[in-house]
């Protein structure tokens, strides 16, 4: 049995997930594959680039924070998935050597009217460096499974 | 990357299409999103999703693939043609990301992108900003994702100005 269920999760609670170490090799092998713009790939061609230096794909952030949440509760909880991120937004570029921890606090709950055995959680994610200095937020609609009535 | 001038409203763009095959959904699952319905096949089928389907955050790894592919074919092009493309330019944040319906091992999710809306960039001279609803279909021609996505584009002027200079 998991051990968070959509009843675990209140409007204003806050919690903290990670940290997570960055590194110059995930960035590029992510960018290689799904992201091969040269401020992802390589030192030499990211100084040449909008952004100055190597960071990494706003899409391999994205996934970062997934596998801190996922490491941080979601694998130990009735997740049934998310229906989608109202916002996004890149703050400030990750770069190798990131420590990232992710803040999350929940905006809503409701429970579904058409299925009694799940429920809605719409949060908000802060993702942070370690000079704290925030680099990406989202807001996601999570589902959540309803803890089993105890019979 | 085409010029901030030479975008237009309402143009749609076919990106192209990827099939989604069950070892590379877990292996991205495996790194990023270790669900049970994204890493084991078994779970899956016992799981609300039915069958084992991609994390979220790989749909829009593999739309982000076929996005710089386009936009290197266009560079390509207008370097055939003798000129200078656009500079990529970064992208603030998207809105309105929606997972509408599962993407499952072996479907095939075709990608497309309509421009929304042109805007000045008032704090980046020499950029525009560009607005696109960017969409997956899969093989039976259902959305199955989609977001709004910003990006700012080079202004043609401000090239010419520094090719000039």
């Amino acid at each position: 049995m998991p051990k968070f269920h959509w009843e675990d999760f209140t409007p204003g609670q806050v919690s903290e997930y990670g940290p997570r170490e960055v590194t110059a090799e995930e960035i590029k092998a992510f960018a290689a594959e799904f992201d091969p713009q040269p401020m992802h790939l390589d030192e030499e061609a990211a100084r040449a680039s909008f952004v100055g230096s190597l960071c990494a794909s706003g899409w391999h952030t994205c996934a970062i924070l997934m596998r801190i949440i996922a490491d941080g509760f979601v694998l130990d909880s009735a997740s049934l998935g998310a229906t989608g991120c109202p916002e996004v937004k890149w703050l400030a570029p990750v770069r190798p050597g990131d420590r990232l921890r992710v803040r999350m606090k929940v905006l809503a709950t409701r429970a579904s009217r058409s299925r009694s055995d799940l429920g809605f959680v719409d949060a908000r994610f802060d993702m942070f460096n370690a000079d704290d200095l925030p680099v990406m937020m989202l807001t996601c609609h999570m589902m959540l499974g309803r803890r089993p009535a105890v019979s | 990357m085409r010029f901030f001038e030479d975008m237009h409203v309402g143009e749609r763009t076919e990106l192209g299409s990827h099939t989604f095959t069950a070892e590379e959904i877990k292996t991205f699952a495996r790194k990023f999103d270790p669900q049970r319905f994204h890493v084991d096949e078994a779970a899956a089928a016992a799981s609300h999703f039915g069958r084992l389907c991609a994390s979220g955050w790989h749909t829009t790894a593999v739309y982000m693939r076929l996005f710089v592919d386009f936009e290197r074919r266009e560079a390509d092009a207008a370097r055939a043609r003798g000129e200078t493309p656009a500079r990529d330019g970064p992208s603030p944040g998207i809105r309105d990301l929606r997972w509408l319906k599962p993407v499952y091992a072996g479907d095939t999710v075709s990608f497309a992108r309509e421009v929304k809306e042109l805007r000045d960039a008032t704090r980046q001279p020499g950029w525009g900003l560009m607005v696109a609803l960017n969409t997956g279909t899969n093989q039976h021609g259902e959305l199955v994702f989609s977001f709004v996505g910003a990006k700012f584009a080079e202004r043609r002027n401000k090239s010419s100005a520094k090719v000039d200079g």
